[in-house]
């Protein structure tokens, strides 16, 4: 606030009570109210979060019955018959969510460890930046990079490979949640002390050893937090499968077929014209909910196990 | 008392900072040698260069020749995890890993290649009786290292490095962090211990040095100002600095 | 007599074997992300540098790849961040400042607390289908260029509260001590000596915001972003498109000749990311000793 003003009332109120400032004490007492005001905005945007995919998604399951929503094994949602089963949605995001894992968690990992343990400073300075730019590149970026490269190699490898498959989405999704893994098991790794691989060094362990029995350990719980918050990350990508994992949503276990996942419905939606009230409008709540309710858990089981297990070295 | 360590114008180096200074020693075996001197003289530098702990920070460099019976150190002829299985070390504060304590002591044997749970059982035992806490901790030994008290954790890590079948035992001011009654403890256990292990440590207390030690080296900025029995060096210093520090003039 | 001798070699030149693989294999997986960073931007500049021109910047999209631009994707973009920097600023710095200096120790703050950290791990998506639910139905904003800054802001408010908090936290207590001292109220002291000691941090934290919102695409899509808008939005209520939803429309398109296109719009976003995150560097650098 001005400093002008505060001098001038500073003259005006002297005479009255020279221990009282009215005007300073109005805004003294006006400014916590109105930040606790942007304070509570989070509060309510999660309030909104939870109302809005409620509220349409009982609308939802006025038409649908939420037994052959949860259980159905057919999605076909904009071709009839219609059909509102989420499995196939589910079956598609879990394969690309463990694609990525599987990619994504021993390179992170090892990466971290390599950081940790292995890496002398110059090398550490140099590629922890680098993570943090592969971290920053925006998703849209990777989906690019899954159907310009990823693609074709996979084609080249598996002729039978469809165009759009989960396989390129995964690996994708993957390479984008590793710098997440990496540097989140980082962090978890340095926070043990020296002095517990000194200890391990002096009876004479390799670094390895000490990685791997030591330090891995002891930062378990970070760790494991680390991957869960990845898979949450992953469960949420949009882009990359939108671009690259297809739009047929079907119940399969093979890799290379085209699938749809739960996300990548809410964008295929989206982009078309739809009525507000119809069914597909209700269904991006539905889908939307399932997909917030599992982020949700995985969120909160990663702050439980970081909390709970906490390592007191 | 026949040597066991020997420093031949031994020199070591933190990128610009010259840490130790022609730096002649001989440190006999089976017996108790303190080091003592104001702090930043180099005596924690030269303990840590003995069991070559000094290696894993960046940028140390080493002149001259360090010799434990016979073999330079620093030669491609020990392995730095020979060396430090030879070597065991004990650190100012107790380091305990966060595991059961049985897992402490059977860490570094099972490094070392034990499998056998009988023999693991055996070692855990002597290593736990041999450094005085067996019967404080037999009847839970698969209670976290964590729970036990500060004096009891330091005679573990002495049990830890004594697992390993070291010859040489290094003390870094391992009392500095504990009471006196724990200090004590472990007072007598290094007196109990220098019949079977050559033990070299470091101590920032000139009374625990004169209590304890056979030999004891003076440093200061660097350099070996003396070394000598300890009761000669205490009674009758050959060096005008020596006298000064164990006279309390400085440090 | 060597005290070496009866030491187990064998066993340990395997164990020093099996530490140098793995050093090789750690140091090999840490080498895939920055392979694949290469290799993503590599591809990136073959396919796009030889579109780069200034119709990019000029033309409005268009069916025939050769005369396609994105001026609307570039022009909505920047109006989001206008909408979203002072908005995400003004929430996000006034919530840091509540929660660090205001905030009572009790469960309404550490609710808010918990709150803003499960926020931060929310899909985008879900922000789209908030603003979708909130802003362009309930309050009839339709798909507007309002109702898409809006939902951004919404997303990035986490990120700026945190990197505020962390700012703000790092001002020294003494810094309030000796404000307080000179008879200045609590809020005079807030704004006059600790928002700009933290100043930098939070800037920081407004410039890591505004590069997250400007790659962000499904948000926007889901809210209702045209992938085909030939003109520029003249009020906030028009209709709009931003540039990754330029560059999704175009990449996801069959011909080569869009994709190329799509990869020379990569190139000018990730030069503008890459513009915002030096700034940040540069402002963290240069003020970090004031601190």
């Amino acid at each position: 606030m001005p400093n002008k003003q505060e001098t001038t009332i500073d003259k005006t109120n002297a005479s009255s009570n020279p221990f009282k400032n009215s005007r300073v004490s109005i805004l003294n007492k006006i400014m916590p109210i109105l930040l606790f005001l942007c304070a509570i905005v989070s509060v309510f945007t999660t309030i909104g979060i939870v109302i809005t995919l409620l509220s349409e998604t009982v609308n939802f399951f006025r038409e649908i019955p939420i037994f052959d929503f949860l259980f159905g094994t057919k999605w076909s949602a904009l071709i009839e018959p219609k059909q509102f089963g989420i499995l196939p949605l589910l079956a598609g995001t879990l394969m690309i969510t463990s694609i990525a894992i599987i990619v994504a968690l021993p390179i992170g990992l090892a990466s971290a460890i390599y950081l940790s343990e292995y890496a002398p400073d110059k090398v550490r300075r140099i590629v922890k930046p680098i993570l943090e730019v592969l971290a920053g590149v925006p998703t849209i970026v990777y989906g690019y990079f899954a159907i310009s490269i990823i693609t074709p190699i996979i084609q080249f490898i598996f002729p039978s490979a469809g165009v759009y498959n989960a396989l390129s989405a995964g690996i994708a999704v993957g390479i984008m949640i590793i710098p997440m893994i990496c540097s989140l098991s980082e962090d978890a790794m340095s926070a043990v002390p020296r002095s517990l691989r000194d200890g391990a060094y002096a009876l004479g362990a390799t670094r390895f050893e000490v990685a791997l029995k030591i330090v891995v350990p002891a930062a378990f719980s970070g760790i494991v937090s680390s991957a869960v918050l990845a898979f949450s990350r992953a469960l949420g990508e949009t882009m990359i499968v939108s671009l690259a994992a297809g739009s047929t949503p079907t119940l399969t276990f093979n890799p290379l077929d085209s699938i749809q996942t739960m996300t990548a419905y809410i964008v295929q939606v989206s982009l078309g014209d739809i009525a507000h009230g119809s069914i597909e409008y209700g269904s991006i709540f539905a889908v939307g909910m399932t997909l917030f309710v599992f982020t949700f858990l995985l969120n909160i089981l990663a702050q439980y196990i970081s909390r709970r297990f906490r390592e007191e070295y | 008392m026949s040597t066991l360590i020997e420093a031949k114008d031994l020199n070591l180096f933190y990128t610009d900072f010259h840490a130790l200074k022609n730096v002649n020693l001989t440190i006999p075996e089976k017996a108790v040698t303190a080091f003592i001197g104001p702090s930043g003289c180099g005596k924690s530098t030269l303990l840590r260069t003995l069991n070559r702990m000094n290696d894993m920070i960046a940028g140390t460099r080493i002149e001259g020749k360090l010799t434990i019976s016979g073999t330079d150190i620093y030669s491609q002829e020990v392995d730095v995890e020979t060396l430090r299985k030879k070597v065991g070390m004990v650190f100012q504060q107790p380091n305990p890993f966060p595991k059961s304590i049985y897992d402490n002591i059977a860490y570094g044997p099972r490094l070392h290649g034990i499998k056998s749970k009988q023999k693991l059982d055996e070692i855990v035992e002597t290593s736990l009786k041999s450094a005085a806490l067996w019967n404080e901790v037999k009847d839970h030994l698969k209670r976290s290292a964590l729970s036990i008290s500060g004096g009891q954790q330091q005679r573990l890590c002495i049990a830890r490095a004594l697992a390993v079948n070291p010859d040489i035992l290094l003390m870094d001011e391992a009392t500095s962090a504990l009471d006196p009654i724990s200090t004590l403890k472990i007072e007598e256990l290094v007196q109990d211990l220098r019949d079977k292990y050559t033990i070299v440590m470091v101590t920032h207390n000139m009374h625990q040095a004169a209590r304890v030690s056979n030999q004891t080296v003076f440093f200061l900025n660097g350099e070996v100002v003396e070394y000598d029995d300890t009761e000669k060096l205490f009674s009758n210093p050959e060096d005008q600095r020596t006298e000064d520090y164990i006279s309390g003039r400085f440090g | 007599m060597n005290i070496f001798h009866d030491a187990n070699r064998k066993q340990i030149a395997n164990r020093r074997v099996k530490d140098k693989s793995l050093h090789m294999i750690f140091l090999l997986a840490t080498s895939v992300g920055i392979i694949a960073l290469t290799v993503l931007l590599v591809d990136i500049i073959i396919d796009g540098w030889s579109n780069l021109s200034p119709d990019l910047f000029t033309n409005f999209p268009s069916r025939k790849a050769e005369d396609a631009g994105m001026k609307s994707g570039l022009v909505g973009s920047m109006y989001i961040m206008l909408i979203l920097v002072p908005l995400s600023f003004i929430l996000g710095v006034g919530a840091a400042i509540y929660l660090e200096e205001y905030a009572p120790k009790n469960k309404l703050t550490r609710l808010i607390q918990l709150n803003i950290s499960t926020l931060a791990g929310v899909p985008s998506i879900v922000y789209g289908i908030l603003g979708l639910a909130l802003f362009v139905r309930m309050l009839s904003l339709q798909k507007s260029l309002i109702s898409g800054a809006l939902t951004m802001t919404l997303l990035v408010l986490p990120i700026i509260i945190v990197a505020a908090q962390e700012a703000i936290r790092a001002v020294p207590r003494s810094r309030r001590d000796a404000s307080f001292a000179l008879g200045a109220t609590k809020w005079q002291t807030v704004s006059r000596s600790v928002l700009p000691s933290s100043l930098p941090g939070i800037l920081t934290g407004v410039i890591l915001a505004a590069s997250r919102a400007i790659g962000e695409t499904a948000p926007l899509i889901i809210v209702g972003a045209s992938t085909y808008v030939a003109f520029l939005p003249k009020s906030l209520t028009d209709a709009f498109t931003a540039m990754p939803i330029q560059i999704y429309n175009w990449i996801s398109r069959p011909q080569v000749a869009f994709k190329d296109l799509g990869a020379s719009a990569i190139i000018i976003l990730l030069a503008i990311l890459i513009l915002l995150n030096i700034t940040a560097v540069i402002i963290r650098n240069k003020y970090q000793k004031n601190i």
